[in-house]
């Protein structure tokens, strides 16, 4: 077998990327730009930009960022003008979009693929690759050991080869009758290293896939209301990836929210939020219903549906003095607090003449401050009440301009149009309120209504398989060690220098065969980790020394 | 499920026995430090240590053998020995009366017992407490090392059981999750090996510095490089600092992922920048970085040390200051 003779020596780290020393360039634009291709995909230049992708993500985590709060974001721009204009115009508000960022963990990727495809062909030849030639001195190595055999070398190199089980081996005859036996293994730390770093080049693509591909919707139900469909323009709110246009989203329906619970510890705290829905999916799919909880979405069509917060809608009846009745009318009240004190308007536009509306506060457990005002004590609904201002007039709504729903126009307050024309604490024991006119508007109760997110993320299966080789490939190669390990098998007759020569410094000493039988000098050599190779060694020469015991009966 | 108060109690008082014992186990380790080991000086030729360094702590020889102390007197090490032997029976006690508390934590609120930051300072203390033990089983020559592993075990029960202490109380829904197990014991287990890493690298930046001053043909008279002088060879502490690490970094990678996979299903995205999440990749990226730094010329050794030491910085300020003072979807320190 004719094999190239490799270098035994140790490589410089095996974590390490091809080694390519900075040449100076020699002339030419090609040859500068192939050094700067090595700069990029060398070790160094990863490592800078490992520290810088760290160093780039403390902004992100120290200032207030944009798709986490928005509301501190205006409220931090608000308090350091100068200082947000420029940390703005940089991206510092949104940094893991801003293109820096971008820069920095795509040069990194680069200097990634750049160095690891290099090492997959490396990698793929040394496995096709027989184990190197033998050195003649194995005394030399960082471990070493011989000790006498009976039978002939090729014998001895038959029986060292079976119990190298796991091993990868070669024998090889020199021209002076030695034999020797290479052996390496651990060739998994290598393919557990391209696994790692190519499962990270995957779990980018996969995030990418879902940034662009992928869609977030929310929408707030309340209990008995008609649900919606899924479709970008039905949402409260609606956030597409790059390339999401609004269209041919999948078919599904949220139908309606059933019933929303929240049950408590008996100290008050919350133990579980469920929201029980009933949904349809595909074309002309059945209505069927699931519980939501927290920890526990709802996942069909490609979709995953969460339950995201919940609050109180008061209900109220509204009778005019000519008879007109309109019943159980109510809004979605917007929690202040974690008591639940809420916030909302309640707004009559054709129904009754003038228009009227209710904007105030819901407690679930009223209670009065000392400034007069209601708070509420506990989120659950122990002693409801409502505190309203009355509007009539004319809401505003017809002039285009949007307005909350959650609120009052104030401009229309401020004109004249809307004017307020009573101030009440309505509560079950007493529930209406009646106005100068005779209308009367008493307070029902509540119904509850919950915040539905519906994701889509077509990247997120590739993210998670990436993710999973990610882990097997860190554990391949960071417990993988690789070793080699050499015999020099030396014929009785002949014993030349080498491994058994007593003027070399062999470690253990041991003279040649005084019966003049067959000497096996083993080396051992770690090309990673060295860790605990000297007893695992030791346990090996063992071994081997046994197999040769054993022939010798 | 309410709290069981007196089963509450008594893993309070547990808590406490725990840091008292591993005190007498921290004294003792002190004990057998100071009395053990002198004139490993001596013995150890800083050459052959600082060549092998250079070369490259993949390879060289085993180091154990450069790592033999000579023997003081025989009276000194026997009492050094009675030290240490108390020391790491003090330092066994102290973990089985930790883990007892959590057990009766976990009991009393009926839940797993890491749901705010006393708890998870528990956790990551019995967990470098075990990591230790288990370098001792391989490597039973740096028992003497003791010290440093339970002087921040110590404090951090103790900032635990004071700064960080909150009543048992059951989770927030968000928390009721099997996910918890998973998720926090391997950040637990990942920080707690971390822990050892770090504690080893400060021991192999002191030690190097000693060998250095040795090499120069000075004494070290400025503490802490003086300890140097009873400290294993830079070849030893550099590998034990290497090998937990690289225990560690999959187990972390496995528990941020396993974090990711809560998060889909509990905040509806696998990840979102959230403070804790930023500071746990920060930490991911800096670990990434020392595992390649010790395999990259120019950067072994010390260089990589201080890596090692930055990332660990950077797990504390995500334990500390980002669940004190930044907030996010991970509020649940259980301060007020």
């Amino acid at each position: 077998m004719s094999t190239p003779v490799r270098d035994v020596d140790v490589d410089p780290g095996e974590l390490s990327t091809q080694p390519a020393p900075v040449e100076p360039p020699r002339g030419g634009p090609l040859a500068h730009l192939r050094n700067a291709w090595r700069r990029l995909t060398s070790m160094r230049t990863a490592l800078v930009l490992l520290f810088l992708l760290a160093l780039a993500s403390v902004p992100g985590s120290l200032l207030p960022q944009r798709p986490l709060n928005p509301i501190k974001v205006d409220q931090y721009i608000a308090d350091h003008p100068q200082l947000s204009r420029v940390l703005d115009a940089a991206g510092f508000f949104d940094v893991f979009a801003a293109p820096w960022f971008a820069a920095i963990y795509l040069l990194l990727f680069v200097s990634l693929v750049g160095c690891v495809v290099p090492r997959l062909k490396q990698h793929a030849l040394a496995m096709l690759r027989p184990p190197p030639i033998v050195p003649r001195r194995l005394d030399r190595l960082p471990m070493s050991d011989s000790y006498p055999a009976s039978g002939t070398p090729t014998e001895v190199a038959a029986a060292a080869t079976r119990a190298l089980r796991g091993w990868r081996t070669v024998t090889r005859t020199e021209d002076d009758g030695t034999v020797t036996v290479a052996a390496e293994k651990g060739y998994l730390r290598e393919t557990g290293n391209l696994i790692f770093h190519f499962a990270l080049v995957l779990l980018l693509g996969g995030i990418a896939v879902g940034r662009l591909l992928g869609y977030q919707g929310t929408v707030l139900i309340t209990e008995e209301d008609p649900g919606i469909c899924n479709a970008a323009p039905l949402y409260d709110s609606f956030r597409p990836g790059r390339l999401v246009d609004g269209s041919g989203l999948a078919e599904f329906c949220i139908d309606r929210l059933d019933d929303y619970t929240t049950t408590y510890e008996a100290d008050g705290t919350p133990a579980e939020f469920r929201a029980d829905i009933t949904y349809s999916a595909g074309a002309d799919g059945a209505p069927t219903q699931y519980p939501l909880r927290v920890n526990s979405p709802l996942r069909v069509e490609g979709l995953r549906v969460y339950l995201v917060s919940h609050g109180f809608a008061p209900q109220f009846t509204i009778r005019t003095p000519d008879g007109t009745e309109v019943r159980d009318v109510s809004a979605p009240f917007l929690p202040l607090d974690g008591a639940l004190l809420s916030e909302g308007a309640v707004k009559l536009l054709d129904t009754v003449d003038p228009q009227l509306a209710l904007f105030g506060l819901f407690a679930p457990t009223a209670a009065r401050s000392e400034d007069g005002t209601i708070r509420s004590l506990d989120s659950r609904p122990n002693l409801p009440a409502v505190a309203v201002e009355v509007y009539r007039g004319d809401l505003g709504l017809d002039s285009g301009a949007p307005q909350s729903v959650y609120a009052i126009d104030q401009r229309q307050v401020t004109n004249g149009a809307l004017k307020v024309v009573a101030n009440v604490l309505l509560t079950k024991q007493s529930p209406t309120v009646r106005l100068d006119d005779g209308t009367t508007i008493t307070y029902e109760g509540y119904r509850e209504w919950a915040t539905l997110q519906v994701n889509h993320d077509p990247g997120q299966t590739v993210v998670l398989w990436a993710a999973g080789a990610i882990v097997l490939g860190l554990l391949l190669s960071l417990s993988v060690r690789r070793r080699r390990l050499f015999l020099r098998i030396t014929p009785a007759s002949t014993a030349p220098g080498g491994s058994v020569d007593n003027s070399a410094p062999v470690d253990d000493g041991s003279p040649p065969d005084p019966d003049g039988r067959t000497v096996v000098a083993v080396g051992g050599l770690a090309r990673t980790d060295a860790g605990s190779y000297d007893t695992e060694f030791a346990r090996v020469v063992e071994r081997l020394r046994d197999t040769s015991e054993l022939r010798k009966d | 499920m309410p709290v069981d108060a007196s089963l509450a109690t008594l893993s309070d008082q547990l808590f406490a026995w725990a840091i008292v014992v591993y005190s007498i186990a921290l004294i003792c380790y002190c004990g057998e430090y100071a009395f053990g080991r002198r004139g490993r000086v001596a013995s150890t030729s800083p050459e052959r240590a600082l060549v092998t360094v250079g070369a490259g702590s993949t390879t060289g020889s085993t180091g154990t053998s450069a790592g033999a102390p000579a023997e003081p007197a025989p009276g000194r090490r026997r009492q050094a020995d009675r030290f240490g032997r108390v020391a790491v029976a003090a330092t066994a006690l102290g973990l089985v009366i930790e883990l007892a508390s959590l057990t009766t934590r976990g009991l009393a609120t009926d839940r797993w017992p890491w749901g705010n930051m006393m708890e998870f300072a528990a956790v990551v203390g019995a967990v470098g407490v075990l990591t230790f033990l288990g370098v001792l089983v391989k490597q039973p020559q740096v028992r003497y090392l003791g010290m440093f592993v339970l002087l921040p075990v110590v404090v951090l029960l103790f900032l635990g059981g004071t700064v960080l202490y909150s009543e048992p109380a059951p989770l927030v829904p968000a928390l009721r999750s099997y996910w918890i197990t998973i998720h926090v014991t391997t950040i637990a287990i990942g920080t707690g090996i971390f822990l050892v890493s770090s504690v080893a690298t400060l021991l192999y930046l002191v030690r190097r510095r000693w060998e250095l001053a040795v090499e120069a043909g000075r004494t070290p008279t400025r503490f802490p490089v003086t300890l140097g002088s009873r400290m294993p060879t830079t070849e030893v502490l550099d590998r034990m600092a290497y090998r937990t690490a690289a225990f560690g970094f999959p187990i972390y990678t496995f528990a941020i992922i396993s974090g990711a996979i809560w998060a889909e299903a509990a905040w509806g995205r696998y990840w979102g920048w959230d403070p804790k999440e930023t500071w746990a990749f920060i930490t991911w990226v800096v670990y990434a970085a020392y595992l390649h730094a010790r395999a990259t010329a120019g950067w072994r050794g010390t260089a990589a040390a201080r890596v090692n030491l930055i990332a660990f910085g950077t797990m504390v300020f995500n334990f500390f200051i980002v669940n004190m003072v930044v907030s996010g979807l991970h509020s649940y320190a259980g301060l007020t």
